[in-house]
């Protein structure tokens, strides 16, 4: 399918919203449940860009910016991997695996902006000795820009070129073998978003409550809704009962009538 | 000389409640976040300073700076409080701003890390992403009105709330309250993995162990994955996730356990062991 103009300039404006969520990591607008929403929506088949971002956000579940460490850029990702799918004619299972290589590309190009702003952080410095605010707030919002176009760009030339019949045969080149395969992995490849983020709590001496989560789910039919109410209630049931926060509550206890109470409701509000 | 007491306004801590959701535009390699957070401190700045004192206000907050984006929030709001004192008179020395934000980021990053990106944002997404793959229009909504109402709060909040206590803040990072919060979501977010893990993966071994014939002339087919089942559901993303885990602690990137995976997917799909 070929894109219209108009469809180009909203990829063009879309994918600089994602490009900044992606920098920014605020509004989230570079998660693939929003961007290949959104791009779904721009190419008229919004129920194909959730189905993709859907699937796509599992695998993207650990994917954080910790420190200094740079995650695979899930924007560029979801938008280009949607366009081929909506526009390429491609299956969900092909988007997904396109979508793993653009990320990588994304997460190099990223690496290489967040270099070059460096230069806006110098040029920050000059407008300090002259007390320009303004100064410091175009450099800020220009670094954010160079950030926008590292999507957008790519993502206009893969929306301006998808309907050409040299890409189209290309992406009909792939062997259903390959397709298949990638559709098989990707019911599983999901774990390695679900093992980035427990290495992240880094909190091996709470581990039997993932094993308790893993058997719960294995013989019941709860949903989600009813895990996180259940791991709530366990949470605030093991910080009231755990003895290291109890010496405070006794001091406390001793020394006014109410403070049991008003420790408990504290636990209630975490 | 009463008249001459500089105070900050509502509407300066919303400018820069506003600005903070940009903290991170210009991120670098080089201070991080530094130009991010003078962006967010610039009304208070303009507000307080004029001159020579300006000029050093900028400069002080273009040091290195580096934090989970979110609990900058109260390190705002102290530092706002600080430069409120400082532009009336006080004897608060750069040394002393500087160190409040170096010395909180580090803990605060430790609190806000597990809680949004361990458990905030993988809860949400995978809730969300749970009602995406029925085609529904809910499920990206919801993720988007959860997430950013949660976050939005903090961010508000938590500018208020480090104004309103200023250097007393410190006390209670210190305390165990926020050790309490941390320890409370990793809770959360560990039994929602444990979940995630069994629930949404999928996997299925369909080589055939035995066919036997029944009495009443039915097949019985039993698969590597029905014995699986029967022994406990989930049992293979269970160890690739922790073959993940270990990979990761290596220090291997994320990406090429994934065409790793892919690999696999394919090479089983090929010899028929995957469907």
């Amino acid at each position: 399918m070929e894109l219209s103009t108009l469809q180009i300039v909203a990829v063009f404006l879309m994918s600089c919203i994602c490009g900044m969520g992606s920098i920014l990591d605020e509004f989230q607008t570079h998660r693939p449940l929003i961007a290949c929403t959104l791009t779904g929506l721009i190419l008229g088949d919004m129920t194909t860009g959730i189905i993709i971002g859907g699937t796509l956000e599992m695998i993207a579940l650990g994917w954080m910016n910790i420190g200094a460490a740079v995650a695979p850029d899930a924007a560029l990702a979801s938008v280009i991997s949607t366009i081929l799918v909506i526009a390429g004619n491609q299956s969900i299972g092909a988007g997904i695996a396109i979508a793993m290589p653009l990320a990588a590309a994304g997460q190099v190009l990223t690496i290489i902006v967040r270099t070059i702003t460096i230069f806006f952080q110098h040029k920050a410095d000059d407008y300090a000795r002259e007390g320009n605010l303004t100064g410091i707030d175009i450099c800020h919002l220009l670094a954010l820009f160079i950030q926008a176009l590292r999507i957008s760009i790519p993502a206009v030339l893969v929306a301006m070129f998808v309907g050409t019949g040299a890409v189209q045969s290309l992406l009909a080149a792939i062997p259903p073998v390959i397709t298949g395969g990638l559709q098989v992995a990707g019911g599983f490849i999901v774990v390695v978003g679900y093992a980035m983020v427990i290495n992240m709590m880094g909190a091996k001496y709470l581990m039997p409550f993932f094993f308790l989560g893993f058997v719960f789910a294995a013989f019941t039919n709860f949903n989600l809704v009813a895990f996180g109410v259940i791991g709530l209630v366990m949470a605030i049931v093991y910080i009231q009962l755990n003895p290291k926060y109890q010496a405070t509550t006794a001091v406390a206890a001793t020394a006014g009538g109410n403070a049991n109470n008003n420790d408990l409701d504290d636990d209630l509000d975490d | 000389m009463a008249n001459q007491t500089k105070k900050l306004t509502k509407g300066d801590l919303f400018s820069a409640f506003i600005r903070s959701n940009f903290l991170q535009g210009s991120w670098n390699f080089e201070r991080m976040q530094a130009l991010g957070y003078c962006f967010g401190m610039v009304p208070i700045i303009k507000r307080l300073y004029e001159g020579q004192e300006r000029k050093d206000a900028i400069k002080r907050h273009l040091e290195f700076y580096n934090t989970q984006p979110f609990v900058t929030a109260p390190i705002i709001g102290i530092t706002a409080a600080m430069e409120e004192q400082r532009a009336n008179g006080a004897d608060i020395p750069d040394s002393v701003i500087n160190g409040i934000k170096v010395g909180m980021m580090g803990p605060l990053a430790g609190v806000g890390d597990p809680i949004f990106w361990g458990t905030l944002r993988p809860m949400t997404a995978a809730l969300g992403a749970s009602i995406a793959l029925t085609g529904s229009l809910f499920g990206p909504i919801l993720f988007f009105v959860l997430f950013n109402a949660v976050r939005l709060a903090v961010r508000w909040y938590g500018i208020e709330y480090g104004y309103s206590k200023g250097t007393d803040i410190v006390k209670d990072v210190a305390g165990n309250k926020l050790q309490k919060l941390t320890e409370g979501a990793s809770i959360l977010g560990l039994f929602v993995m444990g979940a995630l893990v069994c629930k949404w993966t999928s996997v299925n071994v369909p080589l055939v162990v035995s066919t036997v014939t029944m009495l009443d002339g039915k097949i019985a087919v039993t698969t590597v994955q029905d014995i699986f089942n029967q022994l406990m559901p989930g049992l293979i993303p269970l160890i690739l996730t922790f073959i993940c885990m270990d990979l990761l602690k290596k220090k291997v990137n994320a990406l090429w356990i994934i065409f790793g995976l892919f690999a696999v997917g394919i090479a089983g799909f090929a010899m028929g062991i995957l469907k």
